[in-house]
């Protein structure tokens, strides 16, 4: 008898939608956690496995020496390298290709590379618009490594004392 | 003496006496490490790593150099035991670069693998490292020899197996480094094998150097298509790509070694001249095309030639060949209509073909020649044609025996020669009838023979041997009395009761005598109704047409200037080939490409008669297909009967199926000699690289002939020949044979040519404008 009293009156003082603007107000004048993707950006880890780069070092030198660790490693079977002797007798690919289409980012490349020159950078927002973008050439790589340089340096300098 | 009882591991073992502990463990499977030792060479046991317990033996001991002893007990994983090959490893690892990532042998390294078990991941070591600086040892070997570990074995392979002392170890403890004294390339056509004994990184392959992984490749086993002994090999490879070939232990041909021949001959592979389409010729021009147009035009293009005379049809095939592929192209020769079929290329002498065996081989094991107490070698550069013959020779004489020469060159060879004639060609007969009257005593037919104190001298050695082996060569085939020079050997044979081995062309020559490829018998040695023209004779009576099975005319015939005059003749030429090739190009109709040795699958019969069957292992290039393939669609096109085999196993079962029809053993009489035809010949031996078109195209064996032979294309001869003609080194002469233009060359001066004779090699583009391999020549300033 006396639930339905209530239920009566609260259905004439429209107290549910009272309760439910509370609400409404409360996260409207509350500070807000929205983040303007992508003028704004959430922190990521320095760990964050995101695209593939190659790294060179202060000289220029690529640091790549196609032992070929990162293509015997890769699960997803992801990674093509073709090497030979570069003019000077040293040890260089002549073709590194990572397809991104089969890429499970595991950072096992990153792990098995003796020189640190294949990396998964923190960046992880990129697209394709045509067919074949998804294979990540020498080029491309050695291109993201050298427009990160310094994030991926600080990144690893961070992440060292725990390795 | 009866087997000794040892305990290894526990493990009750017996042992024959003097055998060392690493044998019989060996024997037993169990591993003990080790990087000096290899079974086939000497016992150095100068990297200890094998250092083994031995019950009362106060100290490990080394398993490579231990010999067994009764009751004796050894553990080769007791805590001493593991302790030693540990201090030893932590040694090893000292002066050892960690550069294993770009480092070849990285994956198949021995002292990375060991490094696994015994190394420690951390050094007590904070010195420098040792740094030796490298060597260049020539265009097939990349040394890095900060790597080397001094394990010597690739100084005891040159100095025991291959005979040639070309590495060799200088200074002591951390200052030793193996080098070859004065910076120069390896000359021994068996260096490669330096690359598989290396247990690291120090000695590796030039031609393969960085380019793969051994964990990417794919191995398969296969065979060597480059000599008549058909060494067994694996052939590695990646996505279908042949990156490598390394030896197959086989114990009755090759033991664990292989040619630099055939380890990288697997480059000319990959050559640009490689034909990847069909080609026809529409009007005199060049068309690129498809299979089935290719094929239906030269199936129209031979119907044409067969509807007006089938025997103006003639066929030669590659001795390189499988037997599927030459029985096939035999039978539609045959069912053709003609009987003119032939692979014996570089011959020219066929006038007792009828009393040859059904397959012209060695008829003995090679154990045998080593086991030998008396070789004479006829015309044969047994160690340029077949290295790894030419070790079993070297063996027979470290074991005392008599190794004899009747040969055209003087040449620098890996064992001990007791006599040597080194005779010009024209004089080739005369000297082994001279060793035959020597042996038999007067003939009647032989009165003009005069017997050198030389030849009598192998007459003695021949005669006092108990078990001799003659073997006839590459040069005694090609030779243009070579009949004469295979009846006197089978007549000195018999003299001393020797057997005859013939060392032959290619990889199955054997095969393609079996195979029925020769004019005057079918397969199994079936008689034919009517003998057809031989090799030679093709040429030289010109054919309306021809079809080349992998055949370059111009550097794998015996006479290139008489195969191009009928290649320009002939009205339609069926050209099947792996290569390009200025002759074909210039004259063929119909271009088919097919398949080389790894693409195919097919059965090579070797010297020895073993017939190997090895599967195709790797894509063939571009439209490239398997010739077996070729052949039976061509037949097929030509409505001929019983070409319907869908594999190559069942060509081979359809060879096996016919029934081997016996031989007359020949009669043996008495050889008469023909009267000498010159005063100058030509020695046309084909160089250490040149026998063959894929060899041809391999490119680090190429750069390595022109070092070690020098400059091919050019007359060499004896000083004093040169004296006598008045002519000074590298002045060019004009050199002619026959009706034929001369061709002018450089002059040579070289020890080792007999001085009435030149040596011209053949199988050069620069010297097929010759004509006779060992014809006479004339030479004009």
């Amino acid at each position: 008898m006396m639930q339905r009293l209530i239920q009566f009156i609260k259905t004439f003082s429209l107290w549910e939608l009272v309760s439910g603007l509370k609400l409404t107000g409360r996260y409207l004048f509350s500070r807000k956690i929205t983040v303007q993707y992508p003028e704004e950006k959430t922190p990521t880890s320095p760990r964050f496995r995101g695209i593939h780069a190659l790294r060179r070092y202060p000289n220029g030198e690529e640091r790549c020496i196609a032992c070929k660790l990162c293509e015997a490693v890769c699960p997803a079977l992801a990674i093509t390298i073709e090497a030979e002797p570069r003019f000077d007798g040293s040890r260089r690919t002549t073709l590194y290709e990572i397809d991104l289409f089969k890429c499970v980012y595991c950072g096992f490349c990153e792990e098995s590379c003796p020189v640190d020159s294949i990396v998964l950078t923190r960046f992880h927002d990129y697209h394709m618009e045509h067919r074949g973008e998804n294979i990540l050439t020498k080029e491309k790589l050695l291109a993201i490594g050298d427009r990160y340089e310094t994030e991926i340096a600080a990144d690893r300098a961070t992440d060292a004392r725990y390795r | 003496m009866s087997d000794i009882e040892i305990e290894i591991d526990g493990k009750p073992l017996k042992a024959k006496p003097n055998s060392m502990v690493m044998q019989v463990a060996d024997e037993a499977g169990i591993y003990i490490p080790r990087f000096c030792y290899h079974k086939h060479l000497s016992v150095a046991a100068n990297c200890r790593m094998c250092l083994v317990e031995v019950e009362k033996s106060p100290k490990p001991l080394p398993a490579c150099a231990t010999p067994v002893t009764p009751g004796m007990k050894v553990l080769t994983r007791s805590p001493k035991a593991m302790a030693a090959q540990k201090a030893v490893m932590e040694f090893l690892l000292i002066n050892h670069p960690l550069d294993c990532p770009i480092c070849d042998q990285g994956g198949e390294c021995e002292l990375q693998d060991l490094s696994m078990g015994y190394g420690s991941a951390e050094s007590y070591f904070t010195e420098g490292k040792r740094a030796v600086k490298d060597q260049d040892i020539g265009p097939l070997i990349a040394t890095d020899m900060t790597r080397c570990i001094q394990c010597t074995r690739c100084v005891r392979f040159g100095t025991e197996v291959a005979g040639q002392r070309e590495l060799g170890a200088v200074n002591r403890g951390e200052h030793m480094k193996i080098t070859t004294y004065i910076e120069r390339a390896l000359h021994s056509e068996l260096s490669g094998n330096i690359i598989d004994l290396c247990p690291v990184g120090a000695l590796t392959s030039k031609p393969f150097r960085f380019t793969a992984r051994p964990w990417e490749l794919t191995q398969y086993p296969s065979v060597a298509v480059h000599d008549c002994l058909g060494s067994n090999i694996y052939v590695h490879t990646r996505r279908g790509d042949v990156m490598r070939v390394v030896p197959r232990e086989n114990e009755a041909i090759n033991l664990t070694w292989i040619s630099d021949r055939d380890r990288f001959s697997y480059e000319g592979l990959h050559h640009i001249d490689r034909l990847a389409k069909p080609w026809i010729r529409v009007d005199r021009r060049w068309q690129e095309t498809d299979w089935s147009t290719a094929l239906t035009f030269a199936a129209r293009g031979l119907q044409r030639v067969i509807v007006s005379d089938p025997k103006q049809l003639g066929a030669l095939a590659s001795p390189n060949a499988t037997l599927e592929e030459l029985y096939l192209l035999q039978k539609l020769v045959r069912q053709l209509g003609s009987p003119s079929i032939d692979h014996r290329l570089r011959q020219v002498d066929f006038a007792d073909q009828d009393d040859m065996p059904m397959m012209p081989g060695l008829t003995m094991a090679m154990k045998d020649i080593e086991q030998s107490d008396a070789i004479l070698l006829v015309g044969s550069r047994i160690q340029q044609d077949q290295p790894i013959a030419a070790l079993r020779v070297r063996q027979a004489a470290l074991n005392q025996a008599h190794v004899l020469a009747v040969n055209m060159m003087d040449d620098d060879v890996c064992f001990q020669q007791t006599v040597k004639r080194i005779v010009a060609p024209h004089q080739f007969v005369n000297t082994l009838a001279a060793i035959a009257k020597a042996l038999i005593g007067e003939q009647p037919e032989w009165a003009e023979i005069e017997v050198t104190e030389h030849d009598s001298i192998i007459a003695t050695h021949l005669q006092n041997s108990k078990k001799a082996v003659i073997l006839v060569g590459l040069a005694a085939f090609n030779h243009p009395e070579a009949s004469h020079i295979r009846r006197f050997t089978q007549c000195i044979a018999k003299a001393c009761g020797a057997k005859v081995g013939f060392l032959t062309d290619g990889c199955n020559a054997a095969g393609a005598w079996l195979a029925g490829a020769i004019p005057h018998r079918a397969a199994q040695a079936h008689p034919v109704s009517e003998v057809g023209l031989n090799a030679n004779t093709m040429w030289h009576e010109a054919r309306k047409a021809y079809v080349l099975f992998n055949v370059e005319p111009d550097l794998d015939c015996a006479n290139p200037v008489a195969a191009a005059h009928a290649l320009e003749q002939a009205e339609f030429t069926v050209a099947f080939s792996v290569f390009q090739n200025p002759l074909l190009s210039d004259y063929a109709h119909v271009i088919l490409p097919i398949a080389a040795f790894t693409e195919t699958s097919g059965t090579f019969i070797n010297a020895m008669g073993d017939w190997q069957t090895i599967k195709g292992m790797a894509s063939p290039y571009g439209e490239a297909r398997p010739a077996w393939k070729v052949l039976r669609t061509l037949a097929n096109l030509l409505h001929l009967e019983g070409f319907d085999h869908d594999s190559t196993e069942a060509v081979r079962q359809e060879v096996e199926s016919i029934s081997v029809h016996p031989l007359q053993e020949n009669t043996g009489s008495v050889p008469v000699l023909k009267a000498s035809y010159a005063a100058l010949s030509r020695i046309g031996d084909i160089p250490l690289y040149a026998g063959d078109s894929l060899v041809r195209h391999a490119k680090a064996l190429q750069a390595t002939q022109s070092i070690i032979e020098g400059e091919l294309a050019a007359v060499r001869m004896h000083p004093a020949l040169a004296a006598a003609l008045s002519l000074k080194p590298l002045d060019k002469v004009t050199v002619k044979q026959g009706r034929y233009h001369g061709i002018r060359l450089p002059v040579i001066l070289d020890q080792r040519v007999p001085e009435q004779a030149v040596y011209i090699p053949a199988a050069l583009a620069a010297t097929n404008g010759l004509s006779e391999l060992f014809g006479s020549i004339e030479i004009q300033k």
